[in-house]
C-alpha cells in the first residue's frame, strides 16, 4: 500500500553521526521504517515518515538521536481536552479518550 | 502487539525514568498474582503452575464467546474502563524455567490478542500496570515504561522463576522502554518482537528476528474501519451539541422566537448534522490515502464539501437557495473539525505536525461557521 505522509517539515530528528556506533536499535524499534542499516552504518532513509514517537530516541544507548519529542501526542483532540483543562495534550485518561483505549 | 488494533498516534511522554532497585511489595496496592491465592473468578484462568517463586495463574490461549463479546462491546466504547486484567505474572501452556517471557498490557483486548496467538506455545505472560491503556499509548504515556517494567520484574520474581534473561517486548512498547536501562537494572535482555500479536508465531519460528514487514506499521482500510465504530461513539457529544444548539437558534425569525418552528426544524437540522458527522468520521477516515493533501481538516472538509453539493444536486438540502448555501458551510465546517480529531487515531502524525495543522483550521472551521450563520442572518432579514 503506498504510505500516508504528514507534515515533514515540522519534524527535528537527526542522527548525530560522530556519537553513533551503528548498533542498529534504531532501525529495530522503528515503526516506519525511517532508519536503514546498510554496510555496517546507520542512517535516515525516510524523515519525512517520522512521526515523532520517540522510540528510536529512547532506545539509543548513545544519545546520538536529536528528536523534540513534544509534550503529548499527534492527536487534535487531546490538544483540545488539553486546552480545556490547561495542561498538556492529553488523552483524557485511561477511561475516556477516543484513541487511547 | 496487543496495540495493533486500536491506536493512536500517542508517543510521547516527559516520564522521568527514576529507576529504583529496591521495591516495595505491592506498593500499587495492585494483587500480584504470584503472591496471592489464584483468583478463581477470572474465567481465562484455567489452573495454576508451580515455580520456584510460587504458584502462578495458568490462563487459556483460547478465547471464548465472553471474551469476543467484550471485544465487540470495546469497540462500540461500552463499559470499556472496566476491561482489564490485573497486572502480574501468567503462564501460557506449561511453561517451564526455560520458557519465554512475552510482555503486554493489562487492557484486555492487548491480553487476549497476545494468548490467543501464544496458542499451542509454552510460555510466560507479564503484564503491566498500563491502567487499562493499549501498548502504544501507555508507551506514549510512560506507564508501558522502563519504570513499570523493571517493577514488575521484581515485584513477580522472575529471576526466580526462569534462569534465562530474555523479555520479548512488543515493538510499539519501545516509545515508553529504554531496553538498555531495563539491562542495567534487572539484567534482563529486551528482544523487541513484532508490532502486531498475529506476528508472533512467525516471530520464534525466525527464530526472534522481526522482519521488515512485522516492524512497520500499518493503517490500511481495515484498521481504519475498526475505528470507526468508536468513533461514532466518542464524537457522538458534538453531533448533539451541534443539534440542539442549532434547533434552538433555529427558533429564531423575523418576529422574534417561535417553539413551534424550533421543533419543526430538528428533523431536517438533523439530516444536515448527520451529513456532516458521516462525511467527517466514516468517509475521511475510510479514504484517507485517496483524498488529496495531508491536512486531515482539509481531507474533511473536502469529503464535506462534496457530501453536500451532493445532497444539494439531488435536491436533499430542505430550504431555500440561501439556506442551502449555509447548509454546505456548516457540513464542510462540521465534517473538517471531525477529520481533525482522527489525527489522534491515525498512526502517522506527530505533536508538532498537528498542531501547525491546528492553527490554520481552526480559524478556517470557525469561519466556515461564521459564513453560515451570516448567510441564515441574511435570509431572515430579507
Ligand atoms: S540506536 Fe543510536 S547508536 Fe545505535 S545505530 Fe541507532 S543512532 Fe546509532
Ligand atoms: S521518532 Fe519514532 S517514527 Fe521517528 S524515527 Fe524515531 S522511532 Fe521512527
Amino acid at each position: 500500500m503506498e504510505r500516508l505522509r504528514y507534515f515533514s517539515e515540522v519534524l527535528t530528528l537527526d542522527l548525530i553521526q560522530e556519537k553513533c556506533n551503528n548498533c542498529g536499535m534504531c532501525v529495530k524499534v522503528c515503526p516506519h521504517e525511517v532508519f536503514e542499516l546498510k554496510d555496517k552504518k546507520v542512517r535516515i532513509i525516510g524523515r519525512d515518515f517520522c512521526m515523532e514517537c520517540g522510540a528510536c530516541k529512547r532506545n539509543c544507548p548513545q544519545g546520538a538521536i536529536v528528536l523534540d519529542v513534544g509534550d503529548g501526542c499527534g492527536c487534535a483532540a487531546g490538544i483540545i481536552q488539553g486546552a480545556f483543562n490547561g495542561t498538556a495534550p492529553t488523552c483524557g485518561g485511561p477511561d475516556k479518550g477516543t484513541c487511547c483505549n | 502487539m496487543g496495540c495493533s488494533d486500536q491506536k493512536c498516534g500517542c508517543g510521547n511522554s516527559n516520564e522521568l525514568v527514576s529507576l529504583q532497585l529496591k521495591v516495595p511489595a505491592n506498593d500499587y496496592g495492585c494483587k500480584t498474582p504470584s503472591n496471592d491465592p489464584v483468583p478463581t473468578s477470572k474465567p481465562y484462568i484455567i489452573g495454576g503452575i508451580e515455580t520456584r517463586a510460587g504458584e502462578i495463574p495458568q490462563i487459556s490461549a483460547r478465547l471464548d464467546w465472553k471474551d469476543y463479546l467484550g471485544a465487540f462491546k470495546v469497540r462500540w466504547g461500552i463499559r470499556r474502563d472496566q476491561y482489564r486484567v490485573d497486572p502480574g505474572l501468567y503462564a501460557v501452556g506449561i511453561p517451564n524455567d526455560r520458557s519465554d517471557i512475552f510482555v503486554t498490557a493489562n487492557y484486555k483486548f492487548s491480553f487476549d490478542l497476545v494468548r490467543k496467538n501464544l496458542n499451542g506455545v509454552n510460555a510466560w505472560l507479564l503484564v503491566l500496570d498500563t491502567k487499562g491503556v493499549n501498548v502504544w499509548c501507555a508507551a506514549g504515556k510512560g506507564t508501558f515504561g522502563t519504570k513499570e517494567l523493571v517493577r514488575r520484574i521484581q515485584l513477580t520474581s522472575l529471576d526466580k522463576v526462569v534462569i534465562h534473561r530474555r523479555l520479548i517486548l512488543p515493538q510499539l512498547g519501545a516509545t515508553g522502554v529504554a531496553a538498555h536501562l531495563v539491562k542495567e537494572v534487572s539484567g534482563f535482555t529486551v528482544i523487541y518482537g513484532p508490532v502486531r500479536a498475529t506476528d508472533i508465531p512467525a516471530f520464534v519460528q525466525a527464530n526472534y528476528k522481526a522482519s521488515k514487514e512485522m516492524r512497520r506499521v500499518k493503517f490500511d482500510w481495515y484498521d481504519r474501519l475498526k475505528l470507526v465504530p468508536n468513533d461514532i461513539i466518542y464524537n457522538m457529544r458534538y453531533l448533539l451539541t451541534m443539534l440542539i444548539v442549532i434547533s434552538v437558534l433555529s427558533g429564531i425569525n423575523a418576529n422574534g422566537y417561535s417553539m413551534q418552528q424550533a421543533l419543526r426544524n430538528i428533523v431536517p437540522i438533523a439530516k444536515i448534522v448527520a451529513a456532516g458527522y458521516i462525511a467527517g468520521i466514516v468517509f475521511t477516515p475510510l479514504l484517507l490515502p485517496y483524498i488529496p493533501t495531508r491536512n486531515f481538516s482539509f481531507k474533511g472538509l473536502i469529503l464535506g464539501a462534496i457530501v453536500s453539493m451532493l445532497l444539494f444536486l439531488n435536491h436533499s438540502l430542505d430550504g431555500g437557495l440561501m439556506v442551502n448555501f449555509a447548509e454546505i458551510f456548516f457540513i464542510s465546517s462540521f465534517s473538517s473539525f471531525l477529520a481533525m480529531n482522527f489525527t489522534g487515531a491515525s498512526t502517522y502524525t506527530s505533536l508538532a505536525g498537528v498542531k501547525k495543522e491546528m492553527k490554520i483550521a481552526i480559524p478556517v472551521q470557525v469561519i466556515f461557521g461564521a459564513i453560515a450563520v451570516m448567510l441564515l442572518v441574511l435570509e431572515i432579514a430579507i
